[in-house]
């Protein structure tokens, strides 16, 4: 198996945890923090395998719940089951295009906090929900609509820079070269 | 396209994150100081090219405007070392009434300045991390304040480097408080809680449990009351927005304007015991 992948996942999740606990623009502009791990579970779900789907899910969900008051593990098995779904039918998604990523990224964005607020609710925990959570949500589904087609472009780009290229093949075959000339 | 193996690896992940998610709230807090431990070398990071882009600006900032800002600072300065004095003679005018009047001898409030490394990445709390820990004396349940003195939170979880802490506004955070209605003594109580209709304004919260027949008002200060041993009483909190009287008519609830802006915090004091 080559790692090389997991690894740019693996870093890239905790980049994006790092981003999201210390960036707050989104937070001020749009009135909530964009979660960029259903995006890069997204991609890694279309891209790789099963091995690296549990291991961004159980690093990215750690990582993510120990910067915040949720309980370890409560956003582990939401991207877990993002993942989970998407690999498994991926054969069946149109990957290359643009608007399949858009749809699967707004649709990890929309399910991530779902998930999340589920286990939270159902282990008694308050968190902070209102109407205003709507909001909340619409930006959060919309921003992982928008970053996820952006992700494929960085991980292609980075893809590309780092691992090796297969040599293409030509049509040229030299025992059906057609020798001209009189030798 | 799962394979057994597949399985057998699903359900002990499953396994795992319900035994974690039961951890007792210690425990918790503790696992997660340490996992979030390798984030300390990039927040170390972002400080220090947060302090590098400040001197930039400094080194580009016009003589005339330097001294100008020493002037200020220096008349400020004085401003402040007469009303130190003043402070001394009423503190220690203060103290010997209290001794007179047999009360407890109140200390002087110890803080320490901290860093905002992190803000909670989950839309649906409101707590930060700060670059101080046990190791320089923090302990949970200290109060914390903004730097201009107003009440932020307190101290949840503590780390050797680092703590986290829970801001006002979360709904884990309930703080005892008072409204001073009319003159020094007559005040009325209540609790602070989150703001549950509008959680992403993060300025403004509740306060409960105030008398059916308050006589709170818009515009009045709120402040700590200084029950319950956490937080000392008389940090302010914030003014009354309105009010509105609970559909069972028994309490009145008021509306509260944070008077720290939690939202754009660099840097916090840690009151120390």
């Amino acid at each position: 198996m080559n790692w090389r992948p997991s690894i740019f996942i693996l870093a890239a999740a905790f980049l994006a945890v790092f981003l999201e606990a210390s960036v707050g623009v989104f937070r001020h502009w749009f009135g909530a923090q964009i979660d960029l791990l259903p995006t890069l579970m997204v991609y890694t779900a279309l891209t790789n395998g099963f091995a690296t789907i549990v291991l961004l899910a159980v690093c990215g969900g750690l990582w993510f719940d120990s910067l915040s008051l949720n309980p370890l593990g409560a956003s582990v098995l939401p991207l877990l089951g993002i993942g989970l779904l998407i690999y498994r039918s991926r054969d069946l998604l149109l990957r290359e295009h643009v608007f399949a990523r858009v749809v699967l990224g707004l649709m990890a964005g929309a399910a991530q906090p779902l998930g999340t607020l589920f286990i939270l609710l159902n282990l008694g925990l308050t968190p902070l929900l209102g109407w205003a959570s709507l909001w909340q949500w619409v930006v959060l589904a919309l921003g992982g609509g928008v970053v996820t087609p952006l992700c494929f472009a960085l991980f292609d780009r980075l893809h590309r820079a780092l691992e090796y290229q297969p040599v293409t093949q030509t049509s040229f075959r030299p025992d059906r070269e057609i020798k001209r000339g009189r030798g | 396209m799962l394979k057994k193996s597949h399985y057998i690896i699903l359900i002990f992940v499953v396994l795992l994150m319900l035994a974690l998610l039961r951890l007792p709230g210690g425990t918790m807090g503790r696992l997660k100081l340490a996992i979030s431990g390798p984030f300390v070398a990039l927040f170390g990071a972002a400080g220090a090219t947060r302090e590098l882009t400040s001197h930039a600006e400094d080194a580009l900032t016009p003589r005339s405007e330097l001294q100008r800002q020493i002037g200020e600072l220096r008349r400020q300065n004085q401003d402040l070392q007469l009303r130190l004095q003043q402070d001394s003679q009423l503190w220690s005018e203060n103290a010997r009434l209290r001794a007179e009047a047999g009360w407890a001898r109140q200390g002087r409030w110890k803080v320490k300045l901290a860093r905002v490394i992190a803000r909670d990445p989950a839309n649906w709390w409101r707590s930060l991390e700060i670059d101080l820990g046990a190791r320089d004396g923090l302990r949970t349940n200290l109060p914390v304040l903004t730097p201009d003195g107003a009440l932020a939170g307190r101290v949840l979880n503590v780390g050797e480097t680092r703590s986290q802490v829970i801001l006002l506004g979360d709904p884990n955070l309930r703080v005892a408080a008072k409204v001073a209605t009319s003159g020094l003594t007559n005040f009325e109580t209540g609790i602070i809680t989150a703001n549950s209709s509008a959680p992403q304004e993060d300025g403004m919260i509740d306060m409960d449990h105030l008398s059916g027949n308050s006589a709170a008002q818009p515009g009045q200060n709120v402040v700590t009351w200084g029950v319950g041993g956490v937080f000392p009483g008389g940090i302010p909190i914030g003014k009354i927005v309105d009010t509105r009287t609970t559909e069972n008519g028994l309490t009145t609830e008021a509306r509260v304007m944070l008077a720290a802006k939690l939202g754009a915090l660099e840097e916090v004091w840690v009151m120390l015991p």
